[in-house]
């Protein structure tokens, strides 16, 4: 099959009569071809990249396009064999960045959605699989749009004359500001700087350049500012089961902060995020290791903290802002129910 | 209604009355000196008129159930005693007691300081003495008032006829404290059920005043209809317990129940107040009396009662036990079932099992794993298509509740192992309370699978489950510390996370459990240790709990007082019948969802939050299967 197969073209919809029937024939030649190093698996990757290629495209969102280019690609001639190629694809694609939460969440709900069909033994092959298709591009466009449905609801939640505290860089949250400058509104920024990333100075670069009124704070004056601060909002690595948010290290800092302070946090997360972990303190998450500049030499004796990200408990948590809605931590379970039962 | 004026003085002195009372002279039924002294109600009951509220006169002995048999005098009603009052009263076994300020008149009931009211109140015999008894009765009474009352019976003279019936009573009552009086020895109130029987019966009565477990005097209500309930009595008393979600303070349906019933209950003695709704626990005089009857029982399917003399003695218990033992008599059933001419099926099945299950419930009450499993046999019974035949048709419901059995308990769990296990680091130090059995086999797994952790069993008296738990985790090798339930708070500081069972989780996120459960789990959120339940999702439940007063299950008092093993421990034994003593032992608690961190059940690991979501989802599972 690897000879013949195709992907030829990633790009175009739906099978051509022509070419089905050439798969069919080489098909009906090589049985059980070998899945490993296979064509498809291969062409995922390139596939993902091809889409990563795009600015500004979440990692999690070029990944579900690739694996809904697999099936589009797939010469599988029953569902059995179609789900397997997509987990081997998914698999695959974890496996590019292990730590990447929202890659594996949005693999992980991809392969939900498309398979949930009902329904689907009954009908021959063909029609089940443009149905699956039709639910895999469904959930790309949905994911692809997220970002914009997201700010559009967001909207209501910045009035005139606000001040909002930032965390790390999330494109959703610059999307968000950046619609809310669209529409004219008056708000000024606290950026906190971020490091070790640095995250904070090239977005409040970025806002910066939108004319938006931004004031970079080091990570400790945050509670030094909190008194004029009117709303957090922070974006997301993923979106756990209990409501709770895994995000840059220092959201947890700043939640509680802004809890003990009544001011509300507000965290801007794609549906695709939503995962199925439910860590029960720090460390019950998988570690991401960064490295960390100090500056100043450290001596190899001295241990240093190099875990990138922290998780905020729902109970700190305002809102969550995504494409399903304006919602409640405690939704984030339910949907994951209704996917998964 | 020459008795409708007597004023009866009530003197209990605990009960608050409020409303318009007469103070009907007190009655005729003056009790012998030693009431006499006790005073009061003479003193008050010329002086009251019709709707004045006198301030209560306090005398220690005031407090006495009213013995509605004498002179119920058909005054003011003002509160019904509540049907609850031990049957100390009616029991006349010692005539010569002195009544210690048994009130006999109703109408006293305003008189605070009247000794005697017709408290009968409390006990059917009151109710029906005194239409409209006023006085308050004492809920707990010793057997010792009730002869007092039946000399205040005898005493009453103002009303002929009444006398006459109390007369009856006192004779009836008597007897009956005479019987209870034998049977007294295994620390059972010898209460005849007549007294709260009956003061359910009362129309008129109105709630008594939940006064603190100490005063439990209620007041009579209205003479009139408690003059009938009176006769009613002693059927009443034969009767069974009702429905255990019926509010056992709900007279009406309290009677209806009895008289269904074929586990003969006796009165409890000392009832807690604030727990009257509940069925009092009466069962340890029942088991031998049942075992007798094994072979008389026809409509009774023999394996039903087999498991429910197993509920009966304790031989069962846990919610996954009993539903699984019940499941698998019905089962039995199933198979030794054939249809009546000119029945159906369905109908007559329905029938049948729902027959066993109030046998089940008379037995102990249900826990919600029985009930959604109940609900579920019947749900399929209903759903047979009536073209099968009757051998299809029962091969088809045992095979179905063979996968009830299979599916949502014995997988559940071994998913509910699969989830926690992941939760597991070396290193942890575990907390489990009582003998959870979801836990114990996630703790034997995660030994199997090598991590390294530690187990606290936690343990609380009377029950001691915990030490069933601590041999299994020992004989395993795991390293194990046992302490008791007052010492969480010293050790709670070393533990990373508590594991918890449930008997039940309701839809807004309470965990309903082995009392005991909440405390642990507050405690570990004060200290910030996250709390694990693991549960079935069969267990769940539709229903939202506030407290864990609402709904519970009432065990056996004397555990309380007892100690098993330690007979030296015998402070409270002159005790138990005393009026200002009651015990109280609760089987279940509610755990607020805010204590809890996690749910883990089959459908996965959920915030409390979630539970309705899933109870959603599984009816609907359910209407599909």
């Amino acid at each position: 099959m690897t000879e013949v197969n195709p992907n030829p073209n990633p790009n175009h919809n739906g099978i051509v009569a022509s070419d089905w029937i050439e798969q069919a024939q080489a098909a009906a030649l090589l049985r059980y071809p070998v899945i490993a190093g296979r064509g498809p698996s291969f062409s995922v990757i390139e596939e993902f990249n091809k889409w990563r290629q795009q600015a500004d495209l979440a990692e999690a969102v070029a990944a579900i396009r690739a694996l809904a280019a697999v099936i589009r690609a797939s010469e599988a001639r029953t569902m059995m064999e179609l789900e397997i190629e997509l987990k081997k694809a998914s698999a695959t694609l974890k496996s590019w960045d292990t730590t990447s939460i929202s890659l594996r969440a949005g693999c992980d709900l991809f392969m939900r959605y498309v398979t949930r069909t009902s329904a689907l033994e009954s009908e021959d092959f063909n029609t089940a699989k443009s149905r699956v298709l039709g639910r895999a591009e469904k959930f790309g466009e949905i994911s692809y749009k997220a970002r914009k449905i997201i700010a559009v609801l967001s909207q209501d939640f910045i009035f005139d004359g606000c001040t909002i505290l930032v965390h790390g860089f999330s494109r959703v949250v610059l999307e968000i500001l950046k619609t809310a400058t669209q529409n004219k509104k008056l708000f000024r920024v606290l950026c906190t700087e971020g490091r070790p990333d640095k995250t904070g100075v090239l977005l409040a670069k970025e806002l910066a350049k939108l004319d938006v009124p931004v004031k970079l704070l080091i990570d400790s004056a945050v509670a030094y500012s909190m008194d004029e601060v009117d709303m957090v909002i922070v974006g997301a690595d993923g979106v756990v089961e209990s409501g709770g948010v895994i995000n840059m290290m220092g959201t947890y800092q700043i939640a509680l902060l802004a809890h003990s302070m009544n001011k509300p946090v507000y965290v801007a997360a794609e549906s695709y995020k939503f995962a199925r972990l439910y860590p029960l303190d720090q460390k019950d998450l998988a570690p991401a290791l960064r490295p960390i500049d100090f500056g100043v030499h450290v001596p190899p004796k001295i241990e240093v903290e190099r875990s990138a990200r922290d998780y905020t408990p729902p109970q700190y948590l305002t809102m969550l802002f995504t494409d399903l809605g304006v919602l409640t931590p405690s939704v984030v379970s339910d949907e994951l129910i209704q996917l998964y039962l | 209604m020459e008795s409708r004026r007597n004023p009866r003085a009530v003197v209990d002195p605990k009960v608050r009355q409020v409303g318009f009372f007469t103070s009907s002279q007190p009655d005729s039924t003056h009790q012998p000196d030693p009431i006499a002294s006790e005073s009061h109600p003479v003193v008050s009951r010329n002086s009251l008129s019709p709707v004045m509220i006198p301030p209560p006169r306090h005398n220690s002995s005031d407090t006495f159930p009213l013995r509605a048999a004498s002179a119920v005098s058909p005054s003011s009603f003002s509160y019904s005693t509540r049907r609850d009052f031990p049957d100390g009263s009616t029991t006349a076994a010692s005539p010569g007691r002195v009544s210690r300020g048994s009130f006999s008149k109703p109408s006293s009931s305003s008189l605070p300081g009247v000794g005697m009211d017709s408290m009968a109140a409390a006990k059917s015999s009151s109710v029906p003495a005194s239409g409209l008894t006023t006085v308050s009765v004492v809920v707990n009474m010793p057997p010792g008032l009730s002869e007092k009352e039946s000399d205040q019976k005898k005493n009453s003279k103002p009303l002929k006829e009444k006398t006459t019936k109390a007369e009856r009573r006192a004779l009836q009552e008597a007897q009956r404290a005479a019987k209870a009086a034998a049977k007294a020895e295994g620390g059972k109130a010898p209460l005849v059920s007549s007294g709260s029987v009956a003061s359910t019966n009362v129309k008129a009565a109105k709630p008594a005043k939940p006064s603190s477990q100490k005063n439990d005097v209620a007041v009579a209500a209205a003479a009139g209809p408690s003059e009938k309930k009176g006769g009613q009595t002693e059927k009443d008393r034969k009767k069974d317990a009702p429905h255990p979600r019926m509010q056992y303070d709900d007279e009406s349906r309290v009677v209806k129940a009895k008289r269904r019933a074929v586990v003969k209950q006796t009165e409890a003695k000392n009832r807690v107040e604030l727990f009257r709704h509940l069925p009092q626990y009466e069962h340890g005089t029942q088991l031998p009396d049942l075992e007798t009857k094994f072979f008389q029982l026809d409509p009774m399917h023999p394996a039903v009662y087999k498991v429910g003399l197993q509920y009966l003695s304790g031989d069962i218990s846990g919610g996954n036990a009993r539903c699984i033992a019940m499941l698998q008599a019905f089962q039995e059933v199933v198979k030794d079932y054939s249809t009546p001419s000119e029945k159906t099926l369905n109908r007559d099945m329905t029938a049948k099992i729902s027959s066993y299950v109030s046998f089940l419930i008379e037995c102990r009450p249900l826990s919600v794993s029985m009930g959604n499993a109940i609900r579920f046999v019947k749900n399929r019974i209903a759903k047979l298509p009536i073209t099968l035949s009757e051998s299809e048709a029962k091969a088809a419901l045992q095979s179905d509740i063979e996968r009830f059995i299979n599916e949502k308990i014995i997988m559940a769990d071994t998913v509910i192992v699969k989830h926690a296990v992941t939760k597991i680091r070396d290193g942890d130090v575990l907390l489990t309370y009582g003998s959870p059995t979801a836990v114990e086999m996630v703790l034997l797994h995660a030994h199997e699978l090598g991590k390294k952790f530690r187990v606290l069993v936690v343990d609380s008296r009377p029950k001691l489950e915990g030490q069933l738990l601590l041999r299994r985790l020992i004989k395993r090798g795991i390293n194990c510390t046992y302490t008791h339930i007052n010492a969480i708070s010293y050790i709670m500081h070393e533990v990373t996370k508590v594991f918890l069972g449930a008997s039940s989780v309701l839809s807004n996120g309470t965990v309903y459990s082995r009392v005991g459960t909440a405390c642990v789990a507050m405690v570990a959120s004060a200290f910030r240790v996250p709390v694990l339940v693991c549960c079935e999702a069969y267990k769940f439940h539709e229903r939202v709990q506030l407290d864990s007063i609402c709904s519970n299950e009432l065990g056996d008092p004397n555990a309380i007082s007892k100690v098993h093993g330690r007979e030296d421990i015998n402070y409270l034994d002159g005790l138990t019948n005393n009026a200002n003593l009651q015990f109280l032992n609760l089987m279940y608690d509610a755990t607020p969802s805010d204590y809890i961190s996690m749910i883990i059940t089959d459908y996965g690991m959920v915030p409390p939050t979630s539970v309705p979501v899933i109870v959603r989802e599984y009816q609907k599972e359910h209407m599909l299967v």
